[in-house]
């Protein structure tokens, strides 16, 4: 990717902004965005469309997003699941689909190559536009999400990450897990999907993200391409606001494990939440920065009770969690709860220090060209950009919106928005 | 070390490509240390790396492990960089690091802005001779590394499965036991332990420094001159062979855990790079793995997960990198309604097609155009590359090869695919691993409302 980097000593010195990655944006003929940017160099093209159709679309059919998307490449048009794998691997493609709570996406890695792009761009179009969902396929992807849902009950993480969403979330979308429940999937039917199908997979609802070694033109005729055969339709509704946090509750499960999963944490920002840059530069410092992280200070290196400790902000369209999480021998559960939580609460009190906050801008800004050094890292941030509708200058502007971050806005956020009383805390485990 | 990463025998780097065209510089310093780089400005980033030739399978009974809880300790500081100093040092340079350790190497690796390559070095080389082991920290990393193989082993039915399976089906290779260590062999580390681990192999004479990113050659030799040529060589003593004998059956071996789903893992005793005499059987073995399971099209998928719908999945893996003479896996997991005992049936079906058959034409076409695409898109990141040489390097094929993959496999014919299945793939030479789910006592919550301060 040549993106025009001025260098980071400069920056470091000026706190000025600089282009980190020239998104260009325009709309296709039925108005779905479309973000590009080029980076020449490796002969190689990514590209993302994605759609308001993640599973808190689900409503009471939960698991049929997921499942919608696995769909996708069983059959489309006249190709059987074997033809366009085969269509694919033949020019070396890679194809993907999948579902998060927020969204769905479709994804292609293709070389440039005007041949092999070609074969690759026409079955992803297909798959996009004319997905069958046969029965025979639906039968088949349906058991094989539900061994999945089987095979997650080995798990207590899983477990606790199930439980954990529940007790957030209660009634609202995000509630339940993004692949369902077996009950649920298990009543799904090829019809179910075909609708979710229709009413989420048009182009009101679409957006189309390309990153890679192609011109703009070439970007334009593209994202036309893979639009085209899809209805106008609706756009999705706005998604209900999350439930407020209120006072927290601990739940325990128990589960034949050696140790304990504890997560722990309440309903958090949103995507474009006034209060991001505070909380995202102060978890940094409370328990997102891995190995300096307070959290993994006082967990691991001061006392050896687990291997991973860390906490971190989910921002979705709606707020998304805050959570906190390890995992511990059974028998030290409450100990390691107590060392996180008072870490944490702590932190909400008196805030970072001078110092830390100063040591956390300067990991991010001076790190800031890694989180896009590639284009699967820079394809990420330009559909979060695009899906989450952020301003195209998000990244060039990020860092000085870093820089602006004091110990009184992070302790104000984090008190307003992390209150220790209404902390939940699920724990699987206990042998 | 929250990601550090162990990389498992099974997982290696998937049909790792050549980064043609673009030139590996070389020199070797005085002291032994070799120092490779590769220059790739499309973006201001470096990716260092110190690579040392020691892992599990160079340990032996009773400190199994050894090298990982090293790896862990070399966070621990020196007396010139104190404890928790190596960490804020990076994190305040705006780098980011980690490490990770597999049967055949021990690896280091920060990932930097190119102005600040010089950073990385002068801690690496600090922590490459003058590591302060402490035995109160090894108390309480000890505890660390517990947890850690309580979390990726001990509480997850299929890993240990896989580790029973590699306990049977090696009979005296190092390769029987597992990169993190067996749990009463991490309970007895000795501060001494350790000590003699990281003077037996820490040195400059056994390691291998990549670096792959927006900084010129001559400018890293000279950086990497500046910190690390004046380091002291050790005298490092070559590695036992444990050269693993014959099988001279089938082994079988069924674990019993509690589960959800049953699982069957299959191994057959193969050479790898470094072993066979015929190099292009090694490539002929990769190429076989990827028709059985180089993408969705390939025959476990298009065959037993969508044609005879009897599995939910399946795969097959080759590591032809590997230091010692491998295995070939086989792994699935039933669908409803079918045992491992079909999945057995099932690979074994496959595994005589191969032997019986020439592969189509278009499969072969499929794998190739798949190597030569990965080829490109593995140029996308400056540390799968740095990854490649490193690991090249180390266990002994040596980094040139990496230019000449993709030129192999794209050679190799539908006969010798049959050839080595043929050569291979023995009745004999196979060990399998049934998982055999338990039922889960898993009891309804306890909930009670509380502040949120305490679990139960």
């Amino acid at each position: 990717m040549r993106i025009s980097f001025i260098s980071l000593l400069l920056i470091l010195v000026s706190h000025s902004a600089y282009s980190a990655a020239k998104i260009q944006h325009w709309q296709t003929a039925q108005g779905s965005p479309v973000f590009f940017v080029q980076t020449p160099g490796l002969p190689m093209v990514d590209i993302q469309v994605v759609f308001d159709a993640g599973s808190a679309r689900d409503s009471s059919k939960q698991g049929i997003a997921a499942l919608t998307s696995a769909l996708l490449d069983a059959g489309a048009g006249e190709w059987s699941a074997d033809e366009i794998a085969q269509r694919f691997e033949s020019v070396g493609a890679q194809f993907n689909a999948g579902a998060s709570r927020d969204m769905a996406s479709v994804s292609l890695r293709s070389l440039t190559q005007e041949k092999l792009f070609k074969k690759a761009l026409q079955t992803m179009q297909m798959i996009l536009t004319k997905p069958s969902f046969n029965e025979a396929d639906f039968q088949r992807e349906k058991s094989r999400t539900l061994a999945g849902l089987k095979h997650r009950e080995e798990s207590p993480g899983a477990l606790a990450k199930i439980e954990y969403f529940k007790v957030l979330y209660k009634e609202h979308p995000y509630a339940h897990p993004t692949s369902g429940n077996i009950k649920t999937v298990s009543s799904l039917s090829a019809e179910d999907l075909r609708a979710f199908y229709k009413q989420y997979y048009v182009a009101s609802n679409a957006k189309v993200v390309i990153v890679g070694d192609i011109d703009k033109r070439q970007a334009m005729q593209t994202a036309q391409f893979l639009v085209d055969g899809l209805a106008i339709g609706t756009k999705a509704e706005p998604l209900p606001e999350a439930p407020e946090p209120t006072k927290g509750i601990t739940k325990h499960i128990k589960f034949p494990s050696t140790q304990t999963h504890v997560l722990t944490g309440l309903v958090g920002m949103h995507r474009k939440d006034k209060d991001y840059l505070n909380l995202y530069v102060g978890n940094h410092i409370l328990g997102g920065s891995g190995l300096v992280s307070q959290l993994f200070k006082q967990v691991r290196e001061e006392r050896g009770l687990a291997y991973s400790a860390y906490s971190y902000f989910s921002p979705l369209l709606r707020n998304g969690p805050f959570t906190m999480g390890l995992q511990t021998r059974n028998d030290q559960t409450a100990q390691a709860v107590e060392v996180m939580q008072n870490t944490l609460k702590d932190f909400v009190e008196n805030g970072p220090t001078e110092e830390a906050l100063i040591a956390a801008k300067k990991n991010i800004t001076g790190g800031f060209a890694m989180r896009f050094d590639t284009n699967s890292k820079l394809i990420s941030y330009v559909s979060m950009i695009g899906f989450y509708q952020l301003p195209l200058d998000y990244l060039d502007t990020f860092q000085t919106r870093v820089n602006a971050v004091t110990v009184a806005s992070i302790k104000d956020a984090f008190s307003r928005r992390v209150k220790p009383e209404f902390i939940n805390t699920i724990t699987v485990g206990g042998g | 070390m929250i990601f550090r990463v162990i990389l498992f025998a099974l997982i290696g780097l998937p049909l790792s490509a050549c980064s043609s065209n673009i030139k590996v510089h070389q020199r070797t310093f005085e002291n032994g240390l070799k120092v490779l780089v590769k220059e790739d400005s499309r973006s201001p980033v470096v990716v260092s790396q110190v690579w040392y030739k020691v892992g599990s399978s160079y340990e032996s009974g009773g400190v199994t492990g050894v090298s990982h809880m090293l790896e862990h300790m070399m966070f621990k500081g020196t007396a010139k960089h104190p404890m928790g100093e190596f960490s804020r040092i990076i994190a305040e340079n705006g780098g980011s690091e980690n490490a990770f350790t597999g049967r055949d190497y021990t690896a280091y690796f920060q990932t930097m802005d190119k102005s600040r390559l010089g950073v990385s070095f002068e801690l690496e080389a600090d922590r490459m001779r003058n590591l302060k082991l402490d035995a109160a920290e090894l108390k309480k990393e000890l505890e660390v590394v517990t947890e850690e193989r309580r979390m990726r082993t001990d509480d997850k039915p299929r890993s240990k499965t896989q580790e029973y399976f590699m306990a049977m089906a090696f009979s005296n290779s190092p390769y029987k036991n597992p990169v993190i260590g067996w749990p009463s062999d991490i309970a007895s580390y000795q501060v001494e332990d350790l000590q003699a681990w990281y003077q037996l192999w820490y040195a400059p004479n056994n390691a291998t420094l990549v670096v792959v990113g927006d900084i010129k050659a001559n400018e890293v030799f000279a950086l990497a001159e500046k910190y690390f040529a004046g380091l002291k060589t050790s005298e490092i003593k070559p590695v036992k062979p444990q050269v693993e004998i014959e099988q001279l059956g089938i082994r079988k071996t069924t674990i019993k855990l509690p589960a959800k789903l049953p699982y069957i893992l299959m191994g057959y005793k193969v050479p790898v790079l470094n072993s066979v005499e015929d190099k292009s059987e090694a490539y002929a073995l990769e190429v076989l793995a990827a028709i059985l399971d180089g993408g969705s099209s390939a025959r476990l998928a298009s065959r037993m997960v969508r044609g005879k719908q009897i599995a939910v999945s399946a795969g097959a893996g080759y590591s032809m990198m590997s230091r010692l003479p491998d295995l070939f896996m086989l792994d699935a997991t039933p669908a409803e309604g079918h045992t491992v005992l079909d999945m057995e049936k099932a690979l074994k079906q496959e595994v005589a097609d191969l032997k019986a058959n020439l592969v189509s034409a278009d499969e072969l076409q499929r794998v190739k155009a798949q190597v030569l695409a990965s080829a490109v898109y593995e140029r996308d990141s400056n540390f799968y590359q740095a990854m490649q040489l490193g690991m090249l390097e180390t266990v002994g094929i040596g980094w040139e090869k990496v230019d000449e993959y993709v030129e192999k496999v794209t050679q190799i014919t539908a006969e010798q695919v049959r050839e080595v299945a043929r050569k291979y793939l023995l009745e004999e030479k196979l060990s399998i691993a049934y998982l055999d789910p338990q039922p889960i006592k898993q009891k309804k919550k306890v909930s009670k409302v509380a502040g949120g301060r305490h679990a139960n």
